[in-house]
């Protein structure tokens, strides 16, 4: 029974990403219905599965049969649908399903329509895989997988070979992450003799030794940086932001509500390990809070509607990671779930936007389009509220028990993530005001051609809105479902509240709430009274123009990693290459002289070389054996 | 059934396919190779089910040398390698015009035949000979059907042939000084000779020239990107898919058993020699403009991680190496036939004269893909395996071994999707680009579903080779 429900789960998708790919030419528009059944058969079964689980409080589990076998243990191809994988897999087919939806009608006419959907099928399959793994490694074929689907949406229209430089930098810069991953993979095996999750906690929990306890923090520090690279962190986020070359469901999909918070979902799944290497979980709160930061002060100044959206991601990526650095899981994984809502709306609602305006993507030639797409509009708004922190819609909630948790253990980090959340508020209705409000700024002909999008986009949108107003509910203050709900997974919490909600848990929210209403004040007047729009490339000038730039961080990582490579190359090439063969063939050209003499004497002829070949074979076997 | 029954089967098929005349020989070729092909899996379920399909007899008494072929799961799973790409090689260049095709096919077969033979021999001397006869004709289907001019080319096939054929004097001399300890050429009593701590040393290093040279290990590679370069496509795809693996199966074979003392001694060299060529074959591989070139840079990083799997001396690095051979057997031989379809169309094999195909000819975009996947080593595809093991294997001795080996997925991503947006993505090419025909997909297909397959469920191959790998580590210890 266990194992035919995974294999439902999985097959599924599988088997839609096949069909598409292969008669996808043939299937027309079919094609995006299978895909978008295929995947709503997955949430049906992991609806299944989750009350069931809900219910008898045990796992789902199941091997299919042995993978990897090495000398001190073996890896089967095995999966979990426990508690945490079956909240995951509960969002991303859910989300999933709805972007599928909404993607039918997005790429209508696309020449690839087929090969799309084969793709986003086969990345669900892949992020299914990654979040049902019973052992690391089968988290790290979805893991990989997933960053291939990643890949081949990014550059999915490929004649462009920006496009396609994005998605080859997102696979480069997510592969230095897997690199430690998979070290992270070896130490744990060196350890504990397998990469099962449920044996690896039971070793832990039965008892550690200090000597392991160093070994633990190398495994978690390596698993951290895999993290890093999926999720886009400091130092490797550079590829989010060039990823929104994908079509926008994707990014809606893959690069803001699910893949992106794979590296959240793994800290999780292993923090009975994280729990013991605590110098690792202050680099994990300081790089998370450094990154919320650092990435809302670029999206302060962005123009492009989808870039701002993506730094907004990497930001409040960061966010979680604070949390997860003090060692509160559930609230990291709450907030992975209300800004899978809302950040997922608004991405579909800039698709939105993007498709009534043809495919133009700058802010400064939109406005006033609040008159043309209602149901755009406002799903968009709510979900902005949502994201900047407006009291009781789903954002405030999870983002408010973020800040508590770092007001608890670390003041400072709780005033930078206090910073980046008014910064949020500001650039979010600062996209809000330039792309909704004011009069149009566009070309007539893009004016002539606004309109809103059909139902098969707006029904997502609305969808996600209701859940971006309702989705706190799942762990409203004091009372917190989703803390009880993963207490099997996670083995100590930062984040149990069981006690009345305290004075400082008030005045906290009051504070998040006045922060709240500076960011959106201060867009207020510079967007709405004001009524100013972004200058234009070449006028912006100083620190406006750092940031405008992203801190130049792209130019320098050429500087100091790609171009330097490319030197050696070319050094080994010409230099190395040729001074090796030479000095090899130092010994050789003598020979070579030799050659040319007595080829000279035998006409070129090959024949002669082979005979003389096995002649002097022949003289050296009679010369060591019947001579001597 | 037994071993030499394969054996004889290449053997005539090299010379039923001379004597066939011109027009049928790549026929006939492929249908001994077929044969072959299913005499191996024959063999293999023989010996999965008990049987010994070995077979020894004494050639000549004075000096002791016999026939001794041994057909354990490591032999039989590189003697699958030969036999199952040997037809897929020969297929590949059907419809090709090829002059004197009756001897090229001949050459073909009777180097299947050899590197087969070299695969099973038991018996140093049979299995030199073997070894020798291997490289013959290679050199001439290299120096004869080569791309270039002939004078141009000869230069480069000499210098191979030169170069590994001299390395492989030293192993004849090694042999010869093991005999003269042993009295026998024997696999087996050479594997229980007692050779001191130097004995063995000097025995080791003179194995190892050979074997270098043949892997290559850097820096003895210099013969590799200018050989692959002028060899004709099915050339390339025989030295680089199965030929190279020669020299790794010997190591583990033969090297390593014979020698443990020595190859313990020497094998932090050997592992860091290994890992540079991984690292530096992947940066050479970047500036690469030569579509075939490229990919011997590429062979040199697999196979630097390779040797490194196999000088860990342990069974989780041996393993992997070997599962890694076969792996690397079937990934490149799709590369090079992926880089000779582009040719057949476009008549050039610069990839900064390439583009613009993948909205082409989507079908063959697809597998090149799914073929530069498995290069990178993607979870999934069969490559990972083999990385995985070898890896893991290193990361046991030494987790810095395993973090700089590990490069290879950072560096592999780098160069190849790098290549593959050069010469396959970009505006739509001017020139068109036919997609593939019936002959194209069959290879192409069957090659990414053993790819896939052996990704995702590897356990046959893995335990018909571990048993003779337990065997080899136990002389190790």
């Amino acid at each position: 029974m266990d194992t035919n429900v995974i294999l439902l789960l999985l097959l599924v998708p599988l088997l839609g990403s096949l069909v598409n790919i292969f008669f996808g030419k043939k299937l027309g528009n079919g094609s995006g219905i299978i895909a978008t059944l295929a995947v709503l058969i997955s949430f049906i079964v992991t609806v299944v599965a989750f009350v069931q689980v809900n219910g008898t409080k045990t796992p789902i589990q199941g091997n299919l049969f042995e993978w990897i076998a090495v000398e001190k243990f073996s890896i089967s191809f095995g999966f979990l649908l426990d508690q945490l994988s079956l909240l995951w897999l509960l969002f991303v087919t859910g989300i999933g399903t709805l972007i599928h939806l909404y993607s039918t009608s997005y790429m209508k006419g696309d020449e690839n329509y087929g090969k799309y959907f084969g793709y986003l099928n086969l990345f669900i399959f892949f992020m299914i895989i990654l979040v049902a793994g019973s052992n690391l490694l089968i988290t790290f074929i979805g893991w990989e997988g997933v960053g291939l689907c990643s890949y081949l949406l990014i550059g999915f229209w490929h004649k462009n070979q920006d496009y396609n430089d994005a998605a080859k930098k997102a696979f480069i810069m997510n592969r230095i992450g897997d690199l430690g991953f998979l070290i992270g993979v070896f130490i744990l095996a060196f350890l504990f003799h397998s990469l099962d999750y449920m044996t690896i906690k039971t070793a832990l929990m039965s008892g550690t030794n200090h000597q392991i306890n160093t070994w633990i923090g190398c495994a978690a520090l390596a698993i951290f940086i895999g993290a890093i690279g999926k999720s886009a962190q400091i130092p490797l986020y550079t590829w989010l932001p060039d990823a929104m070359a994908g079509p926008t469901p994707v990014s809606a999909l893959i690069h803001a509500a699910t893949m992106v918070t794979a590296g959240i979902f793994l800290i999780t799944r292993l923090n009975f390990v994280f729990d013991l290497a605590p110098l690792v979980q202050d680099t994990i709160a300081i790089v998370g809070a450094f990154t919320a930061l650092f990435a809302a002060s670029i999206g302060l100044v962005q123009n492009d509607i989808k870039k701002v959206l993506a730094y907004s991601t990497v930001s409040q990526l960061g966010l979680m990671f604070m949390a997860i650095g003090f060692g509160a899981y559930e609230v990291a994984v709450f907030h992975v779930i209300t800004h899978a809502f809302f950040k997922a709306c608004l991405f579909l609602g800039s698709g939105s936007v993007i498709h009534a305006m043809g495919g133009e993507q700058d802010m400064r030639r939109m406005g006033g389009l609040d008159k043309y797409m209602k149901v755009t509009y406002i799903t968009f708004l709510i979900a902005t509220a949502a994201i900047s922190g407006f009291p009781f819609l789903s954002g405030f909630f999870s983002k408010d028990e973020i800040l508590m948790v770092a007001f608890e253990h670390n003041k400072a980090l709780y005033i930078i993530g206090s910073i980046a959340s008014i910064m949020t508020a500001f650039y979010m209705f600062r996209l809000v005001f330039l792309t909704f409000k004011k009069g149009f700024r566009g070309t007539q002909e893009q004016k002539n051609h606004l309109h809103e999008s059909p139902i098969s986009m707006t029904l997502p949108l609305i969808v996600l809105a209701v859940l971006s107003i309702f989705g706190g509910l799942i762990s409203w203050p004091g009372s917190s479902w989703l803390n009880q709900y993963l207490q099997p997974v996670i083995v100590k919490s930062a984040a149990n509240h069981p006690h009345a909600l305290g004075f400082e848990a008030y005045m906290l929210m009051g504070v998040a709430t006045v922060g709240f209403l500076i960011g959106l004040i201060w867009a207020f007047r510079k967007y709405i009274q004001k009524a100013q729009v972004p200058q234009e490339d070449d006028k912006i000038t100083g620190f406006h123009k750092v940031l405008y730039n992203k801190y130049y961080i792209d130019e320098i990582y050429d500087k100091l990693f790609v171009k330097p490579i490319y030197i050696i190359a070319t050094f080994f090439r010409d230099v190395v290459e040729v001074a090796l063969s030479g000095a090899v063939f130092g010994l050789g050209k003598i020979a070579d002289e030799l050659s040319l003499q007595g080829k000279k004497a035998q006409n070129g002829n090959i024949g002669l070389y082979l005979f003389a070949f096995v002649f002097g074979i022949c003289l050296l076997l009679y010369y060591l054996f019947i001579a001597r | 059934m037994n071993v030499t029954i394969l054996l004889l089967t290449l053997l005539v098929g090299a010379i039923a396919t001379y004597i066939s005349g011109k027009k049928p020989a790549a026929k006939v070729a492929l249908l001994f190779g077929l044969v072959a092909f299913v005499e191996t899996i024959v063999l293999i379920c023989q010996h999965n089910a008990g049987t010994d399909a070995g077979y020894m007899t004494q050639w000549i008494s004075n000096p002791n040398i016999h026939i001794a072929l041994k057909a354990d799961g490591l032999a039989l799973a590189l003697t699958l390698l030969t036999t199952a790409l040997t037809p897929i090689i020969i297929f590949s260049s059907f419809g090709d015009h090829i002059e004197k095709s009756n001897i090229f096919y001949s050459l073909v077969m009777f180097m299947s035949f050899a590197m087969t033979g070299t695969f099973l021999a038991a018996d140093g001397l049979l299995y030199y000979v073997f070894w020798e006869l291997s490289l013959l004709p290679i050199y001439f289907i290299a120096l004869l059907w080569g791309n270039d001019t002939f004078e141009v080319r000869k230069k480069a096939i000499l210098k191979f042939f030169i170069y590994t054929f001299a390395g492989s004097l030293f192993m004849l001399v090694g042999f010869i000084y093991l005999y003269s300890k042993t009295g026998s050429f024997l696999l087996q009593d050479l594997y229980n000779a007692r050779l001191t701590g130097t004995e063995q040393y000097w025995v080791f290093l003179a194995f190892f020239l050979a074997y270098a040279i043949k892997i290559p290990v850097f820096p003895f590679h210099t013969w590799q990107a200018s050989t692959y370069e002028k060899a004709p496509t099915v050339g390339t795809m025989l030295l680089a898919g199965i030929m190279l693996k020669m020299g790794l199966y010997s190591v583990i074979r033969w090297q390593i058993p014979i020698t443990p003392i020595a190859a313990k001694e020497v094998m932090p060299t050997i592992l860091v020699l290994s890992i540079i060529g991984v690292v530096y074959g992947s940066i050479v591989a970047l500036k690469q403009a030569n579509i075939k070139r490229f990919f011997a840079y590429s062979s040199l990083a697999h196979v630097g991680l390779i040797a490194a799997g196999a000088y860990t001396l342990t069974l989780d690095g041996m393993k992997g190496a070997v599962l890694q051979m076969i792996a690397h057997g079937f990934v490149i031989v799709g590369l090079f036939f992926v880089g000779e379809i582009i040719y057949r169309r476009y008549q050039t094999r610069m990839i900064g004269e390439m583009g613009g195909i993948r909205q082409q000819a989507p079908k063959f975009a697809s597998i090149f893909m799914i073929l530069m996947f498995a290069s990178i080593g993607l979870p999934g595809t069969f490559s990972f395996i083999g990385e995985f093991n070898i890896l893991y294997g290193l990361s046991q001795i030494n987790l810095w071994y395993a973090v700089i080996g590990g490069t290879t997925l950072i560096f592999g991503a780098f160069y190849m999707l790098r290549m593959f947006q050069k010469a396959m993505l970009g505006e739509t090419n001017a020139k068109p680009f036919a997609d593939l025909n019936t002959k194209e997909s069959i290879i192409l297909g069957v090659l990414a579903i053993v790819i896939i397959f052996l990704g995702i469920y590897p356990k046959p191959l893995a335990d018909l080779i571990t048993p003779s790998l337990v065997e080899i580590v136990s002389y190790i210890k």
